[in-house]
């Protein structure tokens, strides 16, 4: 029972308003026929799952209804920020790109 | 008044509001201002509860939220409420309590027989004794009722409650010394704050000390200037008879606000709630949840009449309650010197025996002035005593060491008091993640002083191990000013002189368990934890039994279960067990605090979600006409449906056969308007429905229908529905009833996320349309009387058209497709004027006998054409060539549309797929258990190897027979083809212990071909 900022929004918001929409930054093959099973089942299962930093989207369900993305350490809930997408993702790669 | 009442000036009963009670259907008095606790203690009442395991006499030890032993039940009938502890309880005129032990009488408990049982009931007790499972229920009743607790109340709850959702600046949890200084330094800088206290009145521990001294005043005097002070402040809001429970991510403080429990019922408020839950969320958190005094452990220490020293002084100071006439202390600190004092004071003959050889001097001074006898370097070995104590015997302890050196005197006394030292209220601090710190100086768990303040939580006075008075408002004062800066703010003023009476601390013992001179085990039982009858030697048999871990031995011993969750025992648990594994308490370390801190009702946390108002109910525009026929109804979602329309005599069956039949031969009707409906518009749309469905949309032309079945990245079919072309760049697509949310968020996010590029607009319009289906071979004919602007021929308007036109007078889309087989038409629309368009339809159909139906027609309709319900034929797992439904994916779109590549994966490529068949019975009279397992032999013993699933099954009006469909392992190879059986279509399917023979079939048993949808 956090709290969110919604960057869309411009609001802190009760983490009931919002949905959990996975881990961030796991796009979509564009060619997903030239991949073999075992990076094709990569994509579709493996998940970082870490204790601690984790890049994930929200939605901001009851509210915009646009999907986001939050860095949230989830051993202790605290969350390093909220951003736009594409926002998110500069930021993302300029932490090089991991958790 | 009784002769156990002292009028104490600073008491807070008053004695000009006498009241009456009954417990245990005798009556007794009281006065306003007492808790139950306190009036029973006044009553002489010392027994009020049989112990869980042996049966042992107990009393009142506590206060508060600790009490382990007196656990009521309050009032009678819908009113009553289970095992409130009576010192939790406030007294009110008319009070009815009973208690919720022994059995079968308080007086006579057979669990008490000479300790018959004691031998057999070890630590482990239940694991040992019903390693043989089946022996369980045999015994359970008879275990519960000996064990007592109260009863639930078997009518409905005739009180309402409610939720209160806020934001506060600062939360101070505690109203006493400290949280108080705290509110008024926060209140005076303008924040806004709340303070909760969860007594009926602000004040803690200086409620039960009411002459200390702060800054040259009394503390009650103090007291009444602090509360009056917060009052006046507009800023500051103080909750009493507000217990915080539980403190989470982010500041989250939940709280509950009992607001009418005190009053008697006839004098509560109707249409008012009984109590409110408030969550705060909080920019800063202050814990000033002060401390619990631990009580020594040492034999006997269960008889009624021993307590915590400060239980004592409590009843005294803030009750008038003097518990006894002789009283016997037992210390290992300084905390129970002014209550001795006190209570000498008051006329009582006190001993106090303290185990430390060397005490406070400035303390042994003001107990000897005031007649106390003080005894040092003795340790009471037990009490003596059954249904009251009546005296205990000493022994002479090591200097140093926790062992007996000699004996010592034997005292008589009608009450006993101990005092381990005190034990930090650190729960809340602890719920979400912060570990409590120990300090061993103070010999306590304690908040560490610097809380969490990066996260905004803080810890003043004793809570962080500050016991002193003067040390804690000079250490609140400090922190709150650190507070206050951090909000940007300062204190404006001093909080003026803290200065206090009391006398430099000394040194507390390090004891735990008093020793008695024998080994753990052979003397008399010592408790750890009253509420769980855990004993010292308990703890010492799990150990030797290899429990190490404390949370093994915790669940091991049942140390710290309860509704006290072991607020008094925690501690001297831990300690004990630290002894005999020979570690240190910090290694050994704390059980986990959880919320709530103490009891909850369910009614609280539920609040105004309740009833009908558990859930928001969806009814269809056309709800009133159903009601108005008569329609029995099911939930589907959140949705109300109607499941059947039964007429005078009908049973289900009869009703379902009677409506199958018209909507088969004659028409039927039917509420769609549940339907999800999503409208979409964009110059891309064609594209992303290419993208998201299996099927090919690039041809679909205005005018015209698709049926389109939805996958997940793995393939697997997640959402199914008709979707239609309004103009090239809008389109309105259905889904299944309870998929409309998942499938909403499902398709922004694949736009949001990967291909915002799309121009792509999304409109959830489930409720802006009302559907009603018109479906028979005589739809047409209905459809014809009230609409004339639509060409209905079948030559204009084919299966999969839909139209726009006027039916009844409305605007309307009607759509020429069939989730029964038959000819029909879906009729949508404004919500607005479904109710009228239905009835409509109704009048127009009654010359056909038109013939509503519902959700049970309708499924045994579809079952018959094999059409899927996603969610009940599938379960995730299911492919559409799992369905045998290819003819709905289009491979050569160049998009790899979502859950194309998963076709070719190992596993869903490879064979043993299970897959979607029709089952018939031998017997066509018998009809299927949904669920049933198919199987390849009627012989088997379970466990036996599973082929599949009945996931349909229905009696069939129309075939007179029973049908089910299937998902089976190979099941497409193993359909038997026109009737011809090659063995390997012959299964059994297997529910309640018996194998019923069927043979596996194509899933469509009426209309092979289709034909009569296209009429």
């Amino acid at each position: 029972m956090f709290v969110l900022f919604c960057p869309h929004c411009g609001e802190k918001r009760e983490e009931e308003e919002f949905g959990y929409g996975g881990e961030a930054f796991i796009p979509r093959p564009a060619t997903p026929e030239a991949l073999d099973d075992e990076a094709w089942g990569d994509y579709l299962f493996m998940r970082k799952n870490p204790k601690g930093w984790h890049w994930e989207m929200w939605s901001h369900n009851t509210g915009c209804r646009k999907f986001f993305v939050v860095k949230r350490n989830t051993a202790t809930n605290a969350i390093a920020g909220s951003w736009t997408l594409a926002e998110g993702r500069k930021a993302y790669d300029a932490e090089g790109g991991s958790t | 008044m009784s002769s156990y009442r002292v009028r104490r000036p600073g008491a807070r009963v008053d004695f000009d509001k006498p009241l009456t009670f009954s417990f245990d259907g005798q009556a007794y008095d009281g006065f306003a201002g007492d808790t139950l606790a306190s009036a029973l203690l006044a009553n002489g009442t010392r027994m009020l509860a049989r112990s869980f395991k042996y049966g042992r006499p107990r009393g009142i030890i506590g206060t508060g939220p600790e009490e382990p032993n007196a656990l009521m039940q309050i009032e009678t009938g819908a009113h009553t409420i289970p095992n409130l502890k009576a010192t939790q309880v406030e007294l009110y005129d008319g009070l009815v309590a009973r208690r919720t032990t022994g059995w079968p009488t308080l007086e006579f408990d057979l669990k008490s027989l000479g300790g018959l049982f004691s031998r057999f009931m070890p630590a482990g007790f239940y694991y040992k004794t019903f390693q043989n499972q089946k022996l369980w229920p045999k015994f359970e009743h008879i275990i519960r009722q000996a064990a007592g607790y109260g009863s639930a109340p078997s009518e409905p709850d005739p009180e309402t409650y409610d939720h209160s959702h806020r934001h506060a600046q600062v939360v101070i949890v505690g109203g006493g010394a400290s949280g108080l200084l705290a509110a008024l330094l926060a209140g005076r800088a303008g924040l806004k704050v709340v303070l909760l206290d969860e007594q009926n009145e602000c004040g803690g521990w200086l409620l039960s000390s009411p002459h200390s001294v702060i800054g040259g005043e009394q503390a009650s005097a103090w007291l009444k200037s602090a509360v009056g002070e917060l009052q006046s402040l507009p800023n500051v809001q103080v909750l009493t008879r507000t217990s915080a429970f539980a403190l989470h991510d982010m500041n989250l403080v939940l709280a509950v606000e009992q607001l009418q429990d005190h009053l008697p019922i006839a004098d509560r408020a109707a249409h008012q709630p009984r109590q409110r839950l408030h969550r705060i969320r909080a920019e800063r958190v202050v814990l000033a949840t002060g401390a619990i005094e631990r009580p020594l452990v040492f034999g006997n220490n269960d008889v009624p009449g021993i307590m915590t020293a400060s239980a004592l002084t409590t009843y005294l100071n803030r009750y008038g309650v003097a518990v006894g006439k002789r009283i016997l202390l037992q210390t290992s600190n300084d905390h129970v010197y002014q209550g001795a004092a006190d209570l000498a004071r008051a006329g009582c003959e006190v001993v106090l025996a303290d185990t430390r050889t060397r005490i406070n001097p400035a303390w042994e001074k003001r107990v000897r002035a005031a007649g106390v006898d003080v005894r040092t370097g003795f340790g009471i070995a037990y009490a003596r005593g059954r249904r009251a104590v009546t005296g205990a015997q000493l022994v002479k302890l090591d200097a140093q060491r926790n062992v007996v050196v000699g004996s010592g005197p034997s005292i008589d006394c009608d009450a006993l008091g101990s005092s381990g030292g005190l034990s930090p209220t650190v729960h809340l601090y602890c719920h979400d993640g912060g570990r409590p710190h120990w300090d061993e100086e103070r010999l306590a768990f304690v908040v560490p002083e610097a809380g969490r303040a990066k996260s905004g939580i803080y810890g003043v006075g004793a809570v962080t191990g500050e016991f002193g008075l003067q040390n804690a408002l000079e250490q609140t004062e400090r922190i709150t000013r650190e507070l206050l800066s951090s909000l940007g703010k300062s204190a404006p003023t001093s909080s003026g002189n803290l200065k206090t009476d009391e006398p430099d601390a000394t040194p507390a013992r390090r004891i735990f368990r008093v020793p008695d001179g024998r080994a753990e085990g052979h003397g008399k039982k010592a408790f750890v934890d009253f509420q769980n009858d855990v004993s010292a030697a308990d703890i010492h048999l799990a150990v030797r039994e290899n429990y190490r871990s404390i949370e093994h031995i915790k669940r091991y011993t049942a140390l710290g279960f309860g509704t006290d969750q072991g607020k008094l025992s925690n501690v001297n648990g831990f300690a004990i067990a630290a002894d005999v594994l020979g570690k240190s308490i910090p290694e050994v370390g704390t059980t986990t605090y959880r919320p709530a801190y103490s009891p909850v009702t369910f009614g609280t946390l539920a609040g105004a979600h309740a009833g009908d108002t558990f859930e928001p109910r969806r009814y269809s525009p056309m709800q009133a006409a159903h009601v108005a026929r008569g329609a029995e109804f099911e939930p589907v979602g959140q949705w109300l449906r109607p499941w059947y329309f039964p007429q005078t005599g009908e049973d289900l069956h009869a009703a379902v056969r009677r409506e199958c039949l018209a909507a088969r031969r004659g028409v039927g009707i039917m509420d769609a308007s549940t339907l999800g409906k999503i409208d979409l518009r964009g110059k891309d749309v064609r594209e992303f429905l290419n993208r998201v469905y299996a099927n090919a949309w690039t041809q679909l032309a205005p005018g015209k229908c698709r049926y389109g079945l939805m996958l997940d990245e793995n393939g697997m079919v997640m959402d199914d529905g008709v979707t239609a072309c309004v103009a090239d760049n809008h389109f309105l697509m259905t889904t299944t009833t309870g998929g409309a949310a998942r499938v909403m968020t499902w398709l922004e996010k694949w736009h949001q996320t990967e291909w915002p590029d799309l121009d792509v607009y999304m409109t959830s319009v489930t409720d802006h349309w009302a559907t009603a289906a018109v479906v028979g071979p005589k739809s047409r004919q209905v459809l014809a009387k009230i609409c004339s602007d639509i060409d209905l021929s079948p030559s204009a308007f084919k299966f999969m058209d839909w139209r726009e036109g006027t039916v009844a007078g409305v605007p309307a889309r009607v759509f020429r497709i069939s989730f029964s087989g038959e000819l029909a038409f879906e009729v949508n629309v404004d919500a607005n004027y479904g109710h009228h368009v239905w009835e409509a339809l109704m009048d127009g159909g009654r010359e056909f006998d038109i013939t509503p139906y519902g959700t049970e027609t309708m499924h045994v309709l579809r079952a018959e054409k094999g059409f899927i319900i996603v969610g009940q034929d599938t379960d995730g797992s299911m492919t559409p060539l799992d369905l045998d439904m290819a003819w709905a994916v289009g491979m050569k779109k160049p998009f790899s549309f979502i859950g194309k590549r998963s076709f070719a994966r190992s596993d869903t490529a490879g064979p043993n797929r299970k897959q979607l068949v029709g089952l018939l019975t031998d017997d066509p009279q018998i009809v299927l258990a949904e669920g049933a397992q198919v199987i390849e032999r009627a012989d088997v013993t379970p466990p036996a190897a599973m082929l599949g699933h009945v996931t349909s099954s229905y009696y069939s009006p129309e075939l007179g027979r029973s049908i089910a469909l299937a998902v089976v392992r190979d099941g497409i190879a193993r359909r038997s083809e026109d009737g011809h059986k090659s063995g390997r279509d012959l299964l059994y399917a297997y529910a309640g212990g018996k194998a019923h023979k069927v043979t596996v079939v194509s899933p469509v048993f009426v209309d092979p071909k289709g034909d009569r949808q296209n009429v």
